[in-house]
């Protein structure tokens, strides 16, 4: 039986092999993979690109205290970024199942309906939900637009739930109960994150700080997307770094929901507020690469 | 020599839903006469047709020249411009003109050429692309293409994808390159674990499901139907513990959430349930544990969902409300619930129907109904019950979002009935007054639907407020549509018998149903719609002679017979009807003075010289249209010409 992190490997692996550069996370919180860089960002323009990696990613208001057997504050999912789109994208998806210790045949696949939003990215994109005898484990995405910006290629999204999937292929009950390492069980090296985030998340939090650390990052992301235009040399621009105020931004917007702390009034406004930061970035980023490709 | 014909369209999964609509599409493609037959599962769509022509017949064409006198040249310069020889000019009338031979066209040719336009052109709710931008749109990506005539194939390309004679089988139990003809095709998919037929992979999931003891549901087959190219149905079990949770919850789990039939025994609810598979067998019994798994996690969460959410009530949820938006623009669910209980007062409810307003939307509060939305409502009813509401509160509750379908059935009680009715009333008014009506396809808040509740409400818990009164100007004009909708799509009256009532002046639905009940009956019986006819007279000469009522009338004023009669017969009608109060009765005995009406008409001369003759004759009509016309407007009402060829003599 595959440990949580065999399973990993073999993932990364099975990516690898074919073609995908193998990233680590990234060191800024997102709520899901979508949010990092690698995909963000590497979706825009024309340039070809492949990718995999795994991304812890926060979602404060999912917390149960670490005591509900299958939801996460935090959970890891392994993103895999195909750019272009290959013909057979599905019938390698397939392959990664099988190299996963997943016997096809004795199992019953169905590939379901499920598109995918997000209104602070200003993307969107059409696909499945991948069901595993009832079991949804991976999201599967045409992206279409991100950015407010239509894609030039229509990169396939792949984004497997780590946590369901380790958990099936062991056939534990609990997240909590997987091994993570040979007699390491995942609550040992989780459970307590778990539990001391929810209480800040939805107890401790501070909300004044966090509505001004909101406009900080904000104020920040701001100043840098203004000063794009007048700069000499583009290339040099730091609109990665303006992309960082972004993810901030939208991760102090989930933990002020999970806190309670916006309203009805407020909430479309400041969904609003992160959305036009991250087209914004979006916009300078594709106009830099245009630049370097000219 | 006639040919055959097979489109299979080869697609990454279609969402099962948007199939029928789009088979409905290819049965209007262009085969040059022959029909489409079409089928489809969720990775191919195929059309399939038989006799089409190799070629299309030669033809000609006769194309206008210049007039003769314009003289050689112009001729000369026509002729060329057609690529035709002068000499093959020939004279019609004052004009050149050329008989062009249009060749026939092979089949082959033209369908190469007009199959990637029809495929492109299905309309589907939402479509992609895959390749790049500049590529084609459809519902998913387009991965093969299988287009025969006969034993050859048609040439066509889209996004790169050209069109052979392989088609693929199912993604795990099949082949991934299957070379087909046309007549080896759905056996070759039938080898390769793809049954073509919607209507055979729906009858196996009804045959296998009800040999487990499914509670089969129409809509879920359908959709299993459209989700497998192999259905096989399995029973799973689980713990009878969880039987303590509502039923309801259970079987939105199931149904909604996992796809899953649900199965009852003598008692209830059964701790088992059935899935369909998307491949032939479970030998290993893992889908069937692995779907036991995840049932019992759902199961585990609604439990943790029930327990956490007993720990507020719902009536300590009304301030959190404040945090739920009804609509950006209409502000809360507080505010709506402040806005319903106004009117569930206004509108005559009761304590219980008031209180049952002020918890309805809590549950929207409740991680229940966060996570299973289906159950708005629902668990709010569960919810009271648990919590000690009375019954009459709990229930309301419980029904008040009903009816959701025009299947639906109405909330059960006076309470309910009374919520239900200022939920929809004032999400009606309120998106009307910031402007969100519904345009064209365009219905984003689902108005029509609340509309049609409201009207199915009115009518079947014939409640006797007035619609008039309870909407205003537009939102008027568009429930009157939703209440003509109703009675004609929903209930089968016919559009005339709805109009002649609706003219009548009547708003309190339920009376529009008992009238329009009536007139049905007495509609079809010999003299009714010749009397309608004469009402269209009666109408044109009051308004002909401008008369508007007033004239003091007895039997005896009357010199003639027929008006004498007429006369009696209208006291004897007035009669019938304050007597019975019953709308059937009623339109018979109107009905039923036809003859004299006839006879009135005959004899009668109404626009007598004399004033004062002419004056009581018009006032007994008078009478006669306002008296006969108060059920419904027989002048709305559309008669067969004979009927109508009949009363018009003299006068009209």
């Amino acid at each position: 039986m595959d440990t949580f992190q065999d399973t990993v490997f073999k993932l990364k692996r099975y990516w690898a092999d074919r073609g995908a550069i193998i990233q680590e996370p990234y060191d800024v919180e997102v709520g899901a993979g979508t949010m990092c860089p690698e995909t963000f960002l590497r979706v825009l323009g024309p340039k070809p690109y492949r990718v995999a990696y795994v991304q812890p990613s926060r979602r404060p208001a999912d917390g149960r205290y670490g005591e509900n057997p299958n939801r996460l504050y935090k959970h890891q999912q392994l993103q895999v970024i195909l750019k272009p789109t290959p013909d057979d994208v599905i019938d390698q998806y397939l392959g990664s199942l099988k190299a996963i210790g997943i016997d096809l045949a004795k199992h019953d696949i169905k590939f379901e309906e499920d598109n995918w939003e997000s209104p602070t990215l200003g993307a969107w994109g059409i696909g499945w939900q991948v069901m595993l005898d009832g079991l949804e484990i991976t999201q599967f995405t045409y992206f279409q637009q991100c950015g407010g910006i239509d894609l030039d290629l229509a990169p396939a999204e792949l984004t497997y739930g780590l946590e369901r999937i380790s958990a099936f292929l062991q056939g534990v009950d609990s997240v909590y109960e997987m091994e993570w390492a040979p007699g390491v069980k995942y609550s040992e090296v989780r459970l307590a994150d778990e539990l001391q985030f929810s209480v800040y998340n939805f107890e401790t939090a501070n909300v004044d700080r966090l509505w001004r650390l909101l406009s900080e990052h904000e104020a920040e992301c701001k100043e840098l997307l203004a000063g794009y235009e007048k700069y000499p040399e583009k290339h040099r621009y730091p609109v990665l770094a303006a992309y960082d105020q972004v993810l901030k931004c939208s991760q102090l917007f989930n933990l002020l929901d999970a806190r309670g702390a916006i309203s009805v009034t407020e909430r479309v406004g400041v969904i609003k507020r992160v959305r036009d930061l991250a087209v914004g970035t979006a916009k300078i980023w594709a106009d830099q690469q245009q630049q370097e490709a000219a | 020599m006639s040919l055959d014909f097979l489109l299979e369209i080869g697609t990454e999964e279609i969402p099962h839903w948007m199939i029928p609509g789009a088979l409905a599409q290819l049965t209007k493609v262009d085969l040059l006469g022959a029909t489409p037959s079409v089928d489809a599962t969720p990775r191919r769509l195929v059309v399939r047709a038989e006799g089409l022509p190799e070629r299309t017949p030669d033809s000609e064409q006769v194309v206008k020249g210049p007039p003769i006198t314009a003289g050689d040249k112009a001729a000369e310069g026509f002729a060329k411009k057609q690529g035709a020889d002068p000499s093959a000019l020939r004279k019609a009338g004052n004009y050149y003109e050329l008989v062009k031979k249009i060749s026939g066209r092979a089949t082959l040719d033209i369908l190469a050429e007009s199959l990637p336009t029809a495929i492109l052109g299905i309309q589907w709710p939402k479509t992609m692309y895959w390749t790049d931008r500049s590529g084609p749109r459809f519902i998913r990506p387009i991965r093969w293409l299988v287009a025969l005539l006969g034993d050859q194939v048609i040439p066509i390309e889209i996004g790169g994808v050209r069109s052979g004679n392989v088609t693929r089988g199912h993604r795990i139990l099949g082949a991934n390159s299957i070379p087909v003809t046309i007549a080896s095709y759905e056996s070759e998919l039938r080898k390769n674990f793809v049954i073509l037929a919607a209507h055979e992979r729906r009858h196996k999931i009804e045959k296998e499901g009800a040999a487990l003891g499914a509670k089969l549901d129409g809509d879920l087959v359908e959709t299993l139907t459209y989700i497998t190219e192999f259905p096989t149905a399995i029973k799973g079990d689980f713990d009878p513990a969880y039987l303590e949770l509502p039923a309801e919850v259970l079987t939105t789990v199931m149904r909604h959430h996992q796809k899953y039939f649900s199965v009852e025994d003598a008692i209830g609810l059964a701790p088992n349930f059935v899935a369909v598979m998307n491949t032939s067998g479970d030998p290993d019994g893992l889908v069937k544990h692995g779907n036991e798994r995840v049932l019992k996690a759902r199961f585990n969460d609604a439990r943790f969902f029930w327990n956490v959410d007993q720990s507020k009530k719902l009536a300590d949820r009304v301030g959190d409300l404040a945090k739920v938006t009804f609509q950006a623009k209409l502000g809360s669910y507080k505010e709506k619930t402040e806005r319903v209980v106004a009117l569930v007062k206004e509108l005559g409810g009761d304590a219980n129907a008031q209180r049952a307003a002020l918890l309805s939307k809590c549950d929207l509060t409740t991680e229940m109904v966060k996570e299973f939305t289906d159950l708005q409502g629902v668990v709010g009813g569960l919810y009271a019950k648990a919590q000690g509401e009375p019954e009459a509160v709990s229930r309301a509750i419980y029904e008040h979002y009903q009816p959701l379908s025009m299947e639906d059935s109405i909330p059960s009680t006076a309470e309910g009935q009374i919520v239900a009715l200022a939920d929809k009333l004032d999400t009606l008014r309120e998106c009307f007054r910031i402007g969100l009506q519904p345009t064209g396809s365009k219905d984003p808040f689902a108005l029509r639907r609340s509309a049609q509740g409201l009207v199915k409400i009115l009518v079947e818990a014939k409640l006797d407020y007035q619609l008039d009164q309870l909407v205003q100007g537009e939102l008027r004009e568009f429930m009157l549509d939703r209440v003509k909708h109703y009675f004609r799509e929903v209930r089968g009256f016919k559009y005339d018998e709805v109009n002649a009532v609706l003219a009548a002046g009547c708003w309190t639905l339920a009376d529009v149903e008992a009238r329009l009940t009536a007139l049905a009956e007495v509609r079809p019986t010999e003299n009714f719609e010749p009397l309608a006819a004469s009402f269209k007279r009666i109408r044109n000469i009051l308004k002909q002679a401008g008369y508007s009522g007033g004239e003091r009338i007895l039997e005896g004023d009357f010199e003639q017979e027929a008006e004498r009669e007429l006369y009696r017969e209208l006291e004897r009608v007035v009669k019938v009807a304050t007597d019975s109060r019953e709308y059937r009765t009623t339109l018979a005995a109107t009905a039923s003075t036809r003859p004299s009406v006839d006879r009135f008409f005959d004899k009668v001369m109404v626009m007598d010289e004399s004033p004062v003759v002419r004056a009581r004759r018009l006032e007994l009509l008078y009478r006669i249209n306002m008296h006969f016309s108060t059920i419904a407007d027989f002048s709305e009402i559309v008669t067969s010409g004979a009927a109508q060829d009949a009363g018009a003599s003299k006068e009209v």
